[in-house]
């Protein structure tokens, strides 16, 4: 770093240029995350509520409070049971698809198209197709269901299927998105490693995938399970168009609490409590993310 | 730079049928199956879709016939798209959105560019702390940041208004951490050649530089763009009135139960689908390098 005192005037000049370039984008970043994250750590020591002015500071009651709060113990355990069926299945199903999507020399572009299309899509609009699909009654996937002489399952209205079938429709958005991320690792894997695997006698495609493949797609993998999961922590729009929490708080995630919190019932002390919770877990996935992926990705 | 989506170096031509046969003749048995299953997978996936445009030009009795059929029994197309172009504010959603997405997109382009620019390749003071603040604001979400800028857009009374909907994307972090790794790139010999020539650092950056970044950019923009016109959270927040709404908000009117008439709902779900799908099926290569590059989804 050029130290002000000893620069020369082109030098002076050139640092002069610099802070007016900076300087939109700087006073942007003050106003939208710097003045903010200050705010919600402030405002979650408190028991603001937007209905009125007065407020008084109530230390850290907000964080005790979620320790007993009922609905904060469902919604954690609604977000869990969500990841833990929607996880695997986002990072198999989307491995083993851009695998068999490499290997193929036809149709491999047109597949590559039609299994991307749900990422581009507005979700909220999907959904409500979605809705109606998996209708319990006249949906098209329960008609199916009856045909194979099954009795027919109430996907959004039951309690123990709604999680499933927002995992469904979450991995249904997402499988794209993973399997073109698997696919830009797999073609950086040099073809020469698979001939010299096939030398030392790894012909099966099995001993393949985990002598060459798994191996060097490990960054990759990392990458893909690290967003995956934040995408399941995000889980949001799906919830606010089909089940709004219900039925009976069975779906009612965690953002979706802190959303009600804050915006439905303007508790705004308890909300911002439950933002910097959900900051913190993303920010658990960011430091794995860092730690992880930066030893692993030397070869 | 991946190869996703290139078309195969022996494309075959539209009247060429023996390259053709070629070209999709099946190679051994298993390669037939893993093919089909893939062919059938990508049907699940296109199948809600093709669903929602044939329910769209269905009457409302025949979108839960107990038989479901891609093409209408009854036509009732005109009818549907004409309510929702006509009788209902759809032009006007459409329009909002596009208000939103192109108004963010410019503000952040303008502020991220500049500021890419001068932290890849100036020397001043406070670049570091400024960098180390841009790497850190990566990982904040909206939703953690969307209680203290809602109260403060409602205290400057901006509610229900274009700036609101816009105001917490005005700035990228992203973008400018983005531009700048592909500005550093940029070799700094070409840039003291220019200097030397007398060109200004204002016509370094715009004659240079940007051009240089164009694919750069045009990756993110298409980022930008898809991701705000989907967003549902923050519309949810700020808007209140119909005036304001956005096309993806406006699908929240049709969560009621008490809402019948499905034609025209997915109608509607199709009028807000189809700019990103057309968009995404024209620049698929753009699209998927925009989307997968940030490793943030919508």
């Amino acid at each position: 770093m050029a130290t002000a005192t000893t620069a020369s005037p082109l030098q002076r000049a050139q640092a002069r240029l610099a802070y007016w370039l900076v300087a939109p984008a700087t006073l942007l970043i003050l106003l939208i995350y710097i003045v903010p994250i200050a705010m919600v750590i402030a405002a979650s020591l408190t028991d603001y509520t937007l209905v009125s002015d007065y407020f008084e500071f109530v230390g850290l009651d907000n964080y005790r409070r979620m320790a007993t709060d009922d609905q904060f113990g469902n919604a954690l355990h609604n977000t869990f049971v969500f990841a833990v069926m929607f996880l695997p299945a986002a990072f198999v199903v989307s491995l083993v698809l851009a695998i068999a999507i490499q290997e193929r020399k036809q149709f491999r572009s047109i597949l590559e198209v039609l299994y991307f299309l749900p990422v581009t899509s507005t979700l909220a609009a999907m959904a409500l197709v979605w809705a109606a699909l998996l209708d319990s009654r006249q949906g098209v996937i329960n008609g199916v269901i009856a045909a194979l002489g099954l009795p027919p399952l109430n996907f959004l209205g039951s309690q123990d299927l709604v999680l499933f079938s927002l995992a469904l429709i979450s991995l249904w958005s997402t499988i794209g998105f993973n399997m073109v991320l698997f696919l830009a690792g797999l073609t950086a894997i040099p073809k020469n490693l698979y001939e010299a695997a096939a030398i030392d006698g790894a012909d099966h495609p099995l001993d393949r995938f985990f002598k060459v493949t798994w191996p060097m797609l490990g960054p990759t993998a990392m990458f893909v399970a690290i967003t995956t999961s934040i995408t399941a922590f995000k889980l949001f729009d799906v919830v606010a168009i089909v089940t709004r929490g219900g039925p009976d708080k069975a779906s009612e995630v965690y953002l979706y609490l802190a959303f009600l919190e804050g915006f439905e019932y303007f508790n705004m002390g308890y909300s911002a409590a439950l933002s910097l919770v959900f900051l913190l877990l993303i920010l658990v996935f960011a430091i794995i993310q860092a730690v992880v992926v930066d030893r692993r990705v030397h070869y | 730079m991946t190869p996703l989506l290139q078309d195969g170096p022996s494309r075959p031509s539209r009247f060429d049928l023996p390259a053709l046969w070629r070209a999709v003749r099946p190679r051994s048995p298993s390669a037939v199956i893993v093919t089909a299953l893939l062919l059938l997978g990508a049907w699940i996936m296109v199948f809600p879709f093709i669903w929602m445009v044939s329910s769209s030009l269905k009457p409302t009795s025949e979108v839960f016939a107990p038989v479901f059929t891609i093409i209408p029994k009854t036509f009732a197309g005109l009818g549907n798209y004409y309510s929702v172009l006509f009788d209902q504010p759809y032009p006007r959603f459409l329009l909002n959105s596009l208000i939103v997405c192109v108004g963010i997109l410019v503000v952040q382009l303008v502020t991220a560019i500049p500021a890419a620019y001068a932290l890849a390749k100036l020397k001043f003071r406070g670049s570091t702390i400024l960098f180390g603040t841009v790497v850190a604001s990566l990982t904040i979400p909206i939703n953690v940041t969307s209680i203290p800028i809602y109260i403060g857009i409602v205290k400057v009374g901006l509610l229900d208004t274009h700036v609101a909907m816009m105001f917490p994307f005005f700035i990228s972090v992203f973008a400018i951490f983005l531009f700048r790794q592909f500005f550093r790139t940029f070799p700094d010999s070409i840039i003291q050649a220019a200097r030397i020539d007398g060109f200004s650092e204002m016509e370094i950056v715009l004659r240079l530089i940007l051009p240089s970044a164009v694919p750069a950019i045009a990756a993110f923009s298409v980022f930008s763009f898809v991701a705000h016109w989907n967003d549902l959270y923050w519309p949810l927040i700020v808007v209140q009135s119909q005036d304001k709404m956005t096309a993806t908000l406006s699908m929240m009117q049709y969560q009621q139960e008490f809402y019948t008439d499905y034609g025209k709902t997915f109608a509607s779900a199709t009028v807000v689908t189809a700019p990103m799908v057309i968009a995404f099926l024209l620049a698929r290569r753009h699209f998927i390098r925009g989307i997968t590059m940030t490793g943030v989804k919508g």
